[in-house]
């Protein structure tokens, strides 16, 4: 078997410790596996994977429309027809706000005199890079007010099964986004495995429910990590209850621990800090690469 | 975008998720509906969580349209124009039919208006609903995304519309926004008078605020800091607000009973030193409210 | 009968690329005519939105009658390839086109159920 498996680690509702689960599990699989981190709208896991970039490219997403003010004849059909407000005209000129517009075209097709090009939006870079574990991930930055699309969550990807492939991985470990929008549809895309990571909360566990819609859309097998177990027994519980009614199963109980934000503090991963956390993660790896394997199989 | 009257826009974002942002808006809005009338907006539509925390009932829905291109069979010469047009794939020519992707569509109207045999009227399109909820002087708007849509920010504009045409009276407007700082941030925030920055003091949350502080600055908008359980992690947050000249209006206490609470979905006003952090937190916005009005 | 393959390259060695909307080639085989044509998809791999239906288009333009692919199209592309009603092979990814088609032959591929 010489496919690459991916096992994307998801949560619906951001805090809920995503980050360190990926990176643990990164940790542990060593170089069996290659990191992608497509959370990549104000992304944190190369804060603690100690990234040493190899590579890095520009990344352009959707297009921006410009105006040649020397072809422009001040007509305003561009602001007639603009849906996004994107236009203004001020002391005898029109301008375009670039966080407003959304690269429709519109205004390009309808000026008289061809003033108005669609370039394309230099929106974030992305980057492969050599982790502290031995192994490579890839990862992105996302511009202020750039569009989190689906294409940079794409791009990360390509990148990672190329590297897994040539280095000879055979895991894909996935940081996924929050949500439930168009770059966690992207980050699901392929994935055998979803662990999702959640909380005893109802927030969370709102959440959950939410995202799990979209696992199932995507065929992927959902498995359950409850992290701050302790901090609810009761949601904890309703959690469980919420996981057998779906057939889910649910991998491991983690509780409250203050070494996941003292291993952030030291820029550390949490498997490698504490020998207790290590124990769990290595038996969510162990099954997460089981029903990874078993998926590929039938 | 500069209010006349006295209304207050405040937004409550973060660049990093589950920093407390729910957290806060639910408690500052819970706190100034002690003495005032007050409007809480949840525009995390993928993932809205503030009416776990407002109880009340739910008094009105409105349902959230956004304009799609509708195909008429009867008017068309498949052409074709109109797949070239759209910049965003949302039609597609099936042989003798164009399909129309509601989903993708972005509402620009181009395909439509361009269409030389009129042939794609717009039509509305269910996107998601505003529920209102009302809890005595407290109103929650909850925004609320269909799980198959993939663009919150038409959803978020429409729930600003909806807001100014309606409870334009309200002086405090409270619009708890989506993390990150990509377009559904900008459009949340991006209108608001002042945008409160929830962090947490470990290097994630530092990384995720300077992020968060540079969309701010793009936006030209007003904004300060919380930082969220305060005492646990370092010092970094503290030395780079310092450094930079943010200013920090309120030090929430890390305290693993405000997370228990929390995970109940109870609000945390009769919790004295959270309190205190909530009430100090109004005067500082109030002084800034009223500076701001000149 | 034409049978398409989503594809890294425009070669019976190029290897079959997973995913749908946004392969980087068609390639279409005519079994009659017995010759190969490539299509470069790559512009529409670029695209930030809507690359399921702006390939889909393409296939659909192709008209081939059996799609060889790995992940399979998404929903969205699935919803127009419904107008072609094509039969659909999944998980090929780390084949060569021409071990695909081998496979395929041999009847060892699984079929995907358009619904």
């Amino acid at each position: 078997m010489d496919s690459i498996r991916e096992i994307v680690v998801l949560s619906g509702k951001g805090g809920t410790g995503k980050t360190s689960v990926a990176s643990s599990l990164a940790y542990l699989a060593g170089k069996e596996a290659i990191l992608a981190d497509c959370d990549v709208d104000a992304s944190n896991l190369h804060l603690i994977m100690g990234p040493d970039i190899i590579k890095k490219e520009l990344f352009y997403g959707g297009e921006v429309a410009q105006i040649d003010i020397e072809t422009c004849i001040q007509c305003g059909k561009c602001k007639e027809v603009c849906r996004f407000d994107a236009i203004s005209f001020s002391a005898g000129v029109h301008t375009i706000d670039n966080l407003s517009c959304e690269g429709c075209g519109y205004c390009s097709r309808v000026c008289p005199t061809g003033a108005i090009t669609m370039m394309p939006r230099l929106s974030g870079e992305f980057y492969i890079s050599g982790i502290r574990n031995g192994s490579q991930m890839s990862h992105a930055k996302l511009f202020a007010g750039g569009e989190n699309s689906g294409k940079l969550v794409a791009t990360v990807k390509k990148n990672a099964y190329r590297m897994a492939k040539e280095r000879g991985c055979d895991y894909l470990i996935t940081d996924g986004a929050p949500g439930i929008g168009c770059p966690v549809v992207s980050s699901l895309s392929g994935a055998k495995v979803a662990l999702l990571v959640t909380e005893p909360t109802m927030s969370a566990l709102h959440d959950l429910k939410r995202v799990l819609f979209v696992v199932r859309r995507f065929n992927a097998i959902p498995l359950l990590v409850i992290n701050k177990s302790d901090i609810n027994e009761a949601v904890s519980e309703e959690i469980k209850i919420f996981a057998k009614s779906e057939k889910i199963e649910h991998l491991a109980d983690i509780p409250f621990n203050t070494a996941f934000v003292e291993s952030m503090g030291k820029a550390r991963i949490v498997a490698e800090e504490n020998q207790f956390l290590k124990g769990i993660f290595e038996s969510v790896w162990e099954k997460a690469k089981e029903v990874a394997d078993s998926s590929v199989q039938n | 975008m500069a209010q006349t009257s006295n209304v207050f826009k405040l937004a409550v974002a973060s660049g990093k998720g589950g920093t407390g942002k729910t957290l806060l808006s639910t408690n500052l809005a819970s706190f100034v509906s002690e003495f005032d009338d007050v409007l809480l907006v949840d525009l995390d539509v993928e993932e809205p969580n503030d009416s776990i925390f407002v109880k009340g009932l739910v008094s009105d829905v409105h349902p959230q349209y956004k304009m799609v291109p509708q195909w008429d069979v009867a008017r068309c010469d498949l052409c074709g124009d109109c797949v070239d047009i759209c910049n965003f794939n949302a039609l597609v020519n099936v042989g003798k039919m164009i399909v129309v992707y509601e989903n993708l569509c972005h509402s620009c109207h181009a395909c439509s208006e361009l269409c030389h045999k009129k042939a794609l009227p717009m039509k509305k399109h269910h996107v998601g609903d505003v529920s209102v909820i009302k809890s005595q002087n407290l109103t929650l708007l909850e925004g609320r995304l269909n799980v198959n849509e993939e663009q919150p920010v038409a959803l978020i504009n429409n729930v600003h519309s909806l807001v100014n045409q309606n409870w334009s009276k309200y002086k405090y407007q409270i619009f708890d926004s989506p993390p990150g700082t990509s377009c559904s941030m900008v459009a949340s925030t991006g209108k608001c008078d002042y945008i409160l920055l929830v962090t947490e003091p470990t290097p994630f949350g530092l990384n995720d605020l300077k992020l968060a502080v540079d969309a701010a600055k793009l936006m030209k908008r007003p904004f300060g800091v919380v930082i969220n359980k305060y005492g646990s992690g370092n010092k970094d947050v503290e030395e780079y607000c310092r450094d930079n000249g943010i200013e920090v209006l309120g030090k929430i206490p890390f305290d693993i009973s405000i997370a228990e609470r929390y995970s109940k979905g109870e609000l945390l006003l009769d919790k004295h030193c959270f309190r205190s952090v909530v009430s100090s937190l109004y005067n500082k916005l109030e002084n800034i409210r009223i500076s701001q009005n000149g | 009968m034409k049978i398409l393959f989503t594809s890294t390259g425009s070669e019976w060695s190029s290897k079959i690329d997973p995913r749908f909307g946004r392969a980087e080639y068609l390639l279409i085989y005519d079994t009659e005519k017995d010759e190969l044509i490539s299509t470069d998809n790559r512009s529409v791999n670029g695209k930030a939105h809507g690359a399921g239906t702006a390939t889909a288009q393409k296939v659909f333009d192709l008209s081939p009658d059996v799609i060889i692919t790995g992940n399979g199209p998404g929903e969205n592309a699935a919803r127009v390839l419904q107008h072609l009603n094509p039969k659909i092979f999944i998980d090929a990814q780390g084949l060569s086109v021409k071990d695909a088609y081998e496979k395929y032959s041999a009847g060892d591929l699984s079929q995907l159920p358009l619904s």
